[in-house]
């Protein structure tokens, strides 16, 4: 499948569309469009050749990346998942910015895991998550684009027998001044396709600087379907003779399903049939998903409650809490003496703070549609890993993979969510696996996605630090004591018992994650202590949870010290030049030190995550009755190239409202199970929340960071300093209703 | 059968008359723009318009529904997008996943049609829509760019420009930023 992305609207009413196999092409197209009248909504799987009208044109191969129509429109192919974030667009601008293509004429295909295998994985790494979209395909991608302009310059070359490098090329159109020809892209491609490409690697890419598309603030390619209706996400997807299902797994995390009587819902109208899904859901299957969600609701189902079900969330943090002081924790940093240095220090500062597992709530709810026929099997689904699908798909059918295909719908949202975890697919596939040859797709209700997420670890840090009588840090000993992502995913991650990944923007090597202050004598430890909760990565993963932790942390220390917050942040940071000129950019922007309006404070942190630099300040004021509101953030980063600076700020903003979950959301535990099922309970920013937004980019040229994430980490943070100058109370135990306050 | 009029038109709907409207809209109608979020109308991604009021449907019975109650869903407002409210959402380029856009826009045009000029006040009480990609700042930026009061502009945008990181940091104003 491919899904086509185009500046048009995806209204027209498409009319008769026949679904074969053409066994020359393994392209696809998903045609999902709202047909006028009926606004029949269709997902067919189409050959090439038999594309609707907006898709008409043969399009010519010019490289895997680069399709050439000839009327000189481009379709460029992405490998990543588009959830919101924008990286379809910022992946498109790198091709163009290197093919010089018109920028007026690209569209966006995305590619489908069963294609990437065929062709030896051409596309690479589809994996969407880490911000890694851009920075993790840049290279090759503009190579891509590189190597196809010179394939179809070189094909012009061919045709009027000069050589290549007296032609020029300007918006897809090649010129030889000499002569005065001109040709276009959509002219020689068919030529350009026949020749050899050049090694990648040789290609000489532009110097960013001279940009002319990439680095623009180009308005996203994705948008036109999203304000009609039009766009099909997978929750949409509407096949012939569909069934439709909605599932329960075990309320309490490992407890397996005894037994369900369904005889109680026998005889409902629509209704085919209760099963067992694995060991411990339960799903109805019905001809539509209200009527399988009613009869679920009504079916009496047992689950052995396992030991699981004593667990609570006070025996959790107990249990977390003895690590602080335990002897099992590993060093990750350890410079000088920090225990002695804070021993004999002429001040001491000290603090635990507390932080909660939280949901991903995606807006689009876990779902997906699985087919399994005779000798294919197929799934429609949101994936943040679309090859992950795809396996999930084969293992649970037991498909081979040659004969599955994945099917990757622009996701309602991901945030980590819907990455190596495919367990809906697997769900699906089971299900499926009991209507051969029948669609059947699978959601889950709001509840079942806030009962089985895999959310982010629970965490607590002790800090301790020691100033001299200057008020210089002198030590600083980090504790983390928390759950492990990699102790519940990914096990093999983990080397000799130690976890760097818990100590995420602790770590001392530069490039990805690196801790912005020189302190003389600093010991940084983490105590891996697990629970029976599943957990995940959770936008900005544990730069979340440590960039509270040390950032507010800086901030009581600054207090003791007597100085200013950025004044002391500034004096560690002198080898650290690049946290330095971020932070000094969010200040300056955030007027740090100009006079506020009476009631209302600053706070600032800086942290860094997914190889880019974040500062944040935060002006806030606090009522009489708690009410916390959030005036005005100003966030300043460097992620080192700025494909797009409006998705950038897009997704800047999208940070400040994700990160309010660490002020005003939790998820707790009694009973085994997780309490908090909707949003009633859960709280999710809203627009009267969100403060003016202002953002900071202060690119240097020379890496390439992420986007998607390094923010979330010193939105909390700012917020959390400005209350600590509003109230002179440290914000150790979060969300904000355990210090009685409340966002507003 | 319950009979519904949708966007002009009449369907008769094959469902229990407790179902809620979203479910008919989205599987007997096949209209799929109106979105579940949360089934218990707390987020506004199902938000449509009944006679001209801006419900929730995922709460909404089939059975509180006449055949004469005017539905429309975002596919009634414009056949091509080009209501002002949803020309101010391209314009802005609001959207990012775009799952929660249908209900946003609901909510924005029926604040619009009872408050052509609506203050920072009135869109904080009116638009309740929960948007986990947290595209707040160009939604309000949207609704006043489609209510005309000149206060356009989504993002705000400093653009620095040094190699170093430690340049003067060049501000590029709001208008600009969301276009080119």
């Amino acid at each position: 499948m491919s899904k086509k992305i185009s500046g048009k609207a995806a209204s027209k009413t498409t009319d008769k569309i026949t679904n074969r196999i053409d066994n020359i092409s393994r392209r696809r197209f998903i045609v999902g469009s709202a047909a006028a009248g009926s606004g029949l909504a269709l997902g067919f799987s189409l050959p090439f050749g038999a594309a609707p009208a907006s898709a008409q044109g043969a399009a010519t191969e010019v490289n895997a990346w680069v399709m050439i129509k000839p009327d000189d429109s481009c379709v460029i192919r992405v490998a990543r998942a588009e959830m919101g974030q924008g990286t379809h667009t910022g992946l498109a601008q790198l091709v163009a910015e290197e093919l010089e293509c018109d920028w007026k004429k690209v569209s966006i295909e995305q590619i489908t895991p069963g294609d990437n295998l065929a062709r030896k994985r051409v596309w690479r790494d589809m994996a969407t998550g880490g911000s890694r979209g851009i920075r993790g395909s840049e290279d090759y991608v503009r190579q891509s684009g590189a190597a196809a302009r010179i394939m179809l310059m070189q094909a012009a070359a061919n045709e009027w027998n000069v050589p290549v490098g007296e032609l020029t090329v300007s918006n897809g159109v090649i010129s030889h001044a000499a002569s005065g020809r001109k040709t276009s892209y959509g002219k020689v491609a068919t030529a350009a396709s026949k020749l050899t490409s050049p090694e990648l690697k040789s290609i000489k890419l532009k110097n960013p600087r001279e940009w002319k598309v990439a680095g623009k603030p180009m308005k996203r390619l994705d948008t036109a379907d999203k304000v009609n209706g039009g766009k099909v996400f997978s929750i949409d997807l509407k096949l012939p003779g569909m069934l439709h299902a909605a599932i329960k797994d075990a309320p309490v995390f490992g407890s397996k399903v005894v037994s369900f009587d369904d005889s109680k819902i026998k005889g409902r109208r629509g209704v085919r049939g209760a099963m067992k899904v694995g060991d411990t859901a339960v799903a109805v299957v019905a001809d539509s998903w209200w009527r399988a969600k009613t009869a679920l609701d009504a079916l009496p189902i047992v689950w052995d409650e396992s030991a699981n079900g004593k667990q609570s969330s006070a025996a959790i943090a107990a249990h977390l809490k003895e690590g602080l002081t335990s002897n099992d924790a590993f060093a990750d940093t350890n410079n000088g003496d920090a225990l002695t240095a804070i021993a004999g220090a002429a001040k001491k500062v000290e603090a635990v703070y507390s932080l909660p597992f939280l949901s991903h709530a995606c807006m689009e709810p876990n779902n997906c549609t699985v087919k399994i026929g005779a000798d294919k099997a197929e799934v429609w689904m949101p994936s943040q890993n679309a090859e992950a699908s795809l396996a999930a798909l084969s293992t649970a059918s037991g498909v081979p993979l040659a004969q599955c295909e994945a099917y990757n719908h622009g996701l309602g949202g991901g945030f980590g969510r819907r990455g190596g975890t495919q367990d809906y697919v697997r769900q699906a596939t089971l299900i499926a696996k009991q209507y051969p040859g029948t669609p059947v797709k699978l959601i889950w209700s709001r509840e079942e996605d806030q009962a089985h997420d895999f959310y982010r670890p629970i965490a607590q840090c002790k800090l301790s630090a020691g100033l001299d009588s200057s008020g210089n840090l002198t030590g600083l000993h980090v504790r983390v004591s928390g759950q492990s992502i990699n102790a519940w995913l990914a096990p093999h991650n983990i080397k000799d018992g130690k976890d760097r990944r818990q100590l995420q923007g602790f770590w001392p090597e530069p490039h990805d994650a690196q801790i912005g202050y020189t302190v003389p004598n600093m010991r940084i430890e983490y105590a891996m202590r697990n629970t029976h909760v599943p957990v995940g990565p959770w936008r900005g993963v544990n730069t979340n949870q440590n960039g509270i932790f040390l950032e507010c942390f800086m901030d009581e220390v600054a207090k003791t010290a007597g100085k200013d917050p950025l004044e002391f942040r500034r004096a560690l940071m002198k080898s650290h030049p690049k946290h330095l000129a971020v932070l000094n950019a969010a200040a300056e922007k955030g007027d740090w030190g100009k006079p506020l309006p009476k009631g209302v404070y600053r706070g600032i942190a800086q942290f860094m995550g997914y190889a880019s630099y974040s500062a944040a300040v935060a002006e806030v004021s606090v009522s009489s009755k708690g009410e916390v509101k959030v005036h005005r953030m100003v966030l300043a980063l460097n992620c080192g190239h700025a494909v797009n600076p409006a998705t950038i700020a897009a997704q800047v903003e999208g940070s400040v409202a994700y990160g309010f979950d660490s002020l005003q959301s939790e998820m707790t535990v009694q009973d085994g199970r997780v309490s908090e099922l909707n949003f009633h309970n859960y709280p999710i920013a809203r627009l009267a929340q969100m403060p003016k937004i202002e953002t900071v980019i202060v690119p240097t040229y020379d890496f390439w960071g992420g986007v998607g994430e390094p923010t979330i980490c010193v939105t909390a943070p700012a917020v959390l300093n400005a209350i600590f100058a509003a109230t002179g109370k440290p914000m150790h135990t979060l969300p904000l209703k355990h210090q009685g306050l409340t966002l507003i | 059968m319950p009979q519904l009029n949708i966007n002009g038109r009449s369907y008769e709907v094959d469902v229990e008359p407790d179902t809620p409207l979203l479910w008919a809209i989205r599987e007997q109608v096949g209209l799929t723009g109106t979105k579940y979020g949360c089934g218990v109308a707390q987020c506004g991604a199902c938000s449509v318009h009944l006679n001209g009021e801006v419900v929730r449907s995922c709460v909404m019975p089939v059975s509180a529904v006449k055949p004469s109650d005017k539905v429309v869903t975002i596919e009634g407002l414009s056949r091509d997008s080009s209501t002002r409210v949803q020309k101010a959402w391209v314009e802005l380029d609001v959207p990012q996943c775009g799952y929660c856009q249908s209900g946003q826009i609901m909510a924005a045009t029926a604040l619009l049609a009872k408050k052509p000029k609506p203050t920072d006040k009135d869109i904080d009480e009116a638009m309740t829509n929960i948007c986990r990609c947290g595209t707040y700042q160009r939604v309000r930026a949207a609704i006043h760019m489609a209510a005309g009061t000149g206060k356009g502009g989504g993002s705000v945008i400093h653009m620095g420009a040094g190699p170093t990181g430690d340049e003067k940091v060049a501000v590029v104003d709001e208008q600009s930023a969301g276009q080119a």
